[in-house]
């Protein structure tokens, strides 16, 4: 099940509820190498919609920590998107290297906390 | 060739009657000086009638303060009345590198001032380099007032005027210019000047293009007595028909989740308060689509930042000038198999007030997909909103109005949740590097939120973008919306054209400037330091053009035969460009390339108190793609 409701309207990303608790990547995520994982990200353009540490933005959804899908909701969205994401095929992107990039997401540190940076305050 | 001579020095000696004693004492003593044999039939070489020192008159009197130009031969005699006759002053005369900064320049200004600017161009080649901007400003609605300058008398052509000649001038542009004339004569001028003016400014607004005759630019003004100047008078916008405005203030009263989508509304500074309190009267959601500044963006009746679950929840869609009303209530998938579902739930009545339904063109097709729309209203939606405020506050009972507080109260609780989800999401990657755009857009905040300030770019414009989500955007000027045709280049000019405009009225005007969109015509920032336009120029330098990236990202996935190329062919790297020396290079204060986001809030302090010296700066932030 998708945890978060995404959707798109007029061509914008309305991003994901942040203050979800955060989940643990599942147990059952295979063993995966995030220094590959972050190249990987790069190379095959996860970063493109996502951010460079799948922070998400104007193009994509936060895919990074807090929360991450477990890692079957991760690997089956990739495959067979249901919104506007193009799909990632096993023949483009074997299970191993998945695995990779969801080790480097999972890797991140989480965000400093809104009320530590100054410059996020509220206006009024 | 004799015969040719003969005929324009008689046409000459005319002229130099006509204009009076002073005219011809002056070519006489000229005459003197260069052959002191002259005879009666010597050569007139000097005349101080022209009839572009009319056709400055007449400009003058439509009240445009500046005119845009890559300078052209076939306009010189205007030029020269403009600058001499004219006094270089309503309009004055601003040089443009190419003529399409000229017409994004005119596009960005009218955004903020309310009325046009003044193009000049070559009729071929200037018209052919302005065409895009042109486009631009068409599927906009702005209107940019275009003069070209066309040599039409064969007889009377030096060999350039030949490739600098055309039969109609405006043919190239037809398609997306409201309205256009070769004028023949200088009365013709006159009224075709103001007419088109006139169409221009009327709802649905848009370019004009009046063709300046070299010939009647620099031939004498024949006329025996002054040439009056015709009144302009722009025609009041067409308002809603009555009945019309009272259904839908009946299906709005009647609405248990009204929704208010705004995109072209605010055609003038009135329209914002109009709109506030049509939604404050009915406490219905508003979703400002940004191609005009609507509504506040902090305002607790703000649901653009969760515009699909507000549309979804609807029962009624009321699409306020909105260019593309289908996708609005309806989304398209970008799937190998191209797929549409509605995103309004059944039942939901949708009705729209546009003057796009009153003129519409065939061949360019910004005309979108047809919306199956309850009730159209084809007038201007600006002018219609009084009308309707007062008919919705003649139908909200007792009932309806406690119905109209709580569903008030549900809409500030959800704006301002949303409101705490996008501070929260712009601490995601807040000190990664390359910069995120958020940190970009939280760090200008900070430098710009106690001036006067204008954000003057159009930076893709959506919805989703950091400074929609993060910044207090209050004030009509403070955002002047989309390029209209996605043509890009159009940033950087528009951009200029836009803080030109805010000049005069002190204040601080910052846009976030693409890569890909300043390598079109960089010139625009010589402009800029040329003419002392103070503009805050930030970059967001993601070295690419990254939505051709992702299009081409897209193609690869579906097609299944490698997924690592899709930046080939679209990225702006080896070499990298240097934006600042660029800007340095035409007179900027500039800085980076910046890519440690510790380094952000100092670069753009400098760059904030050149700006606010009167100059233009340039801080140039590698950013991530998006
Ligand atoms: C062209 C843009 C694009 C690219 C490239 C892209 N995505 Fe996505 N992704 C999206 C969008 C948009 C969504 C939101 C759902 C939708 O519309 O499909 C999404 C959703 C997701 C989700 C589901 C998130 C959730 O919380 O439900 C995951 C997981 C994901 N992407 C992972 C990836 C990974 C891993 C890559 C690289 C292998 C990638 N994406 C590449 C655009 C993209």
């Amino acid at each position: 099940m998708m945890k978060r409701i995404l959707s798109t309207v007029a061509g914008f990303v309305v991003i994901g509820v942040a203050n979800a608790p955060a989940q643990q990547p599942a147990s059952s995520a295979p063993a995966g190498n995030a220094k590959a994982g972050q190249a990987l990200f790069m190379k095959i353009g996860c970063y493109e919609c996502h951010g460079n540490e799948g922070q998400g933005g104007a193009a994509g959804p936060r895919i990074g920590r807090s929360p991450m899908l477990a890692f079957r909701n991760f690997i089956t969205y990739i495959r067979a998107p249901r919104g506007e994401m193009p799909p990632y095929s096993a023949k483009v992107i074997p299970e191993k290297d998945v695995a990779d990039i969801y080790a480097y997401l999972a890797s991140l540190p989480p965000a400093p906390a809104v009320e530590s940076i100054p410059l996020l305050k509220p206006d009024r | 060739m004799a015969a040719k001579s003969k005929m324009e020095r008689r046409k000459f000696l005319k002229g130099g009657m006509l204009a009076g004693a002073a005219a011809i004492a002056q070519p006489k003593a000229v005459m003197a000086q260069q052959s002191p044999s002259a005879s009666e039939e010597a050569e007139v070489l000097i005349t101080d009638s022209c009839g572009s020192d009319y056709m400055v008159d007449v400009i003058k009197s439509l009240g445009f303060e500046y005119v845009c130009a890559n300078p052209g031969s076939s306009f010189r005699g205007m030029q020269e009345s403009i600058i001499n006759y004219g006094g270089n002053r309503n309009p004055e005369f601003i040089t443009n590198c190419h003529e399409e900064s000229s017409v994004a320049m005119a596009h960005g200004y009218f955004k903020i001032e309310g009325k046009p600017m003044a193009v000049l161009a070559h009729g071929t080649v200037g018209l052919q380099h302005a065409s895009m901007a042109i486009y631009n400003a068409w599927c906009d609605r702005v209107p940019v007032y275009i003069m070209a300058g066309n040599y039409v008398d064969a007889a009377i052509r030096r060999p350039a005027e030949w490739y600098h000649g055309v039969q109609d001038c405006a043919g190239i542009v037809r398609d997306f210019t409201k309205w256009d004339d070769q004028p023949a004569s200088l009365i013709h001028f006159g009224e075709s000047a103001v007419r088109a003016y006139k169409i221009a400014m009327t709802p649905p607004m848009a370019p004009v293009l009046v063709v300046l005759d070299a010939g009647l630019q620099e031939g004498p003004n024949e006329s025996r007595t002054k040439l009056s100047i015709p009144k302009l008078t722009v025609p009041a916008p067409p308002q809603g028909e009555a009945g019309a405005v009272n259904e839908l203030a009946r299906l709005l009263v009647a609405a248990e989740n009204p929704v208010l989508v705004a995109d072209r509304l605010a055609r003038t500074t009135a329209a914002m308060p109009l709109l506030i309190e049509l939604a404050e009267t009915l406490q219905a959601a508003v979703i400002d689509q940004g191609g005009r500044m609507n509504f506040p963006s902090h305002h607790p009746l703000n649901q653009t930042q969760r515009a699909a679950a507000a549309v979804g929840e609807a029962d009624l869609v009321v699409g306020l000038e909105v260019a593309d009303f289908w996708a609005t209530v309806n989304a398209l998938r970008d799937q190998v198999h191209r797929s549409t579902r509605k995103l309004t739930k059944p039942g939901a009545k949708l009705a729209t007030i546009t003057s796009g339904d009153l003129y519409i063109k065939a061949n360019y097709q910004d005309f979108r997909r047809l919306a199956e729309v309850d009730l159209a209203i084809a007038a201007d939606g600006e002018v219609t909103l009084p009308a309707l405020i007062e008919a919705v506050k003649r139908l909200a009972t007792g009932d309806r109005q406690r119905l109209f507080q709580q569903r008030g109260a549900k809409l500030a609780e959800a704006s301002r949740t949303t409101r705490e989800r996008m501070r929260q999401a712009a601490t995601y990657a807040w000190d990664a590097n390359p910069v995120s755009t958020a940190r970009v857009a939280a760090e200008l905040w900070a430098v710009i939120k106690n001036e006067d300030w204008s954000l003057v770019s159009n930076y893709y414009s959506e919805a989703g973008i950091w400074p929609r989500r993060l910044w207090d955007f209050n004030k009509p000027y403070q955002w002047p919306g989309h390029a209209g045709g996605g043509g890009i280049g159009y940033g950087a000019p528009s951009s200029v054209g836009a803080a030109l405009a805010n000049k005069k009225y002190g204040r601080f005007s910052v846009s976030l400037q693409t890569d890909g969109d300043l390598m079109y015509a960089p010139g625009v920032l010589w402009t800029a330091a040329h003419h002392r336009i103070p503009l805050l120029s930030v970059m967001l330098n993601n070295r690419g053009y990254h939505q051709e990236i992702m299009h081409v990202q897209r193609m690869c996935n579906e097609r299944n035969r490698g997924v690592d190329r899709g930046t080939m062919g679209s990225t702006l790297t080896d070499p990298h460009i240097d934006f600042a020396k660029i800007a340095q290079g035409m007179g900027l204060h500039a800085e980076g390339p910046i890519t440690d986001p510790k380094d952000l809030g100092p670069a753009l302090r400098r760059a904030a108190a050149a700006v606010k010296r009167g100059e233009p700066a340039l801080v140039d932030i590698v950013t991530q793609a998006r």
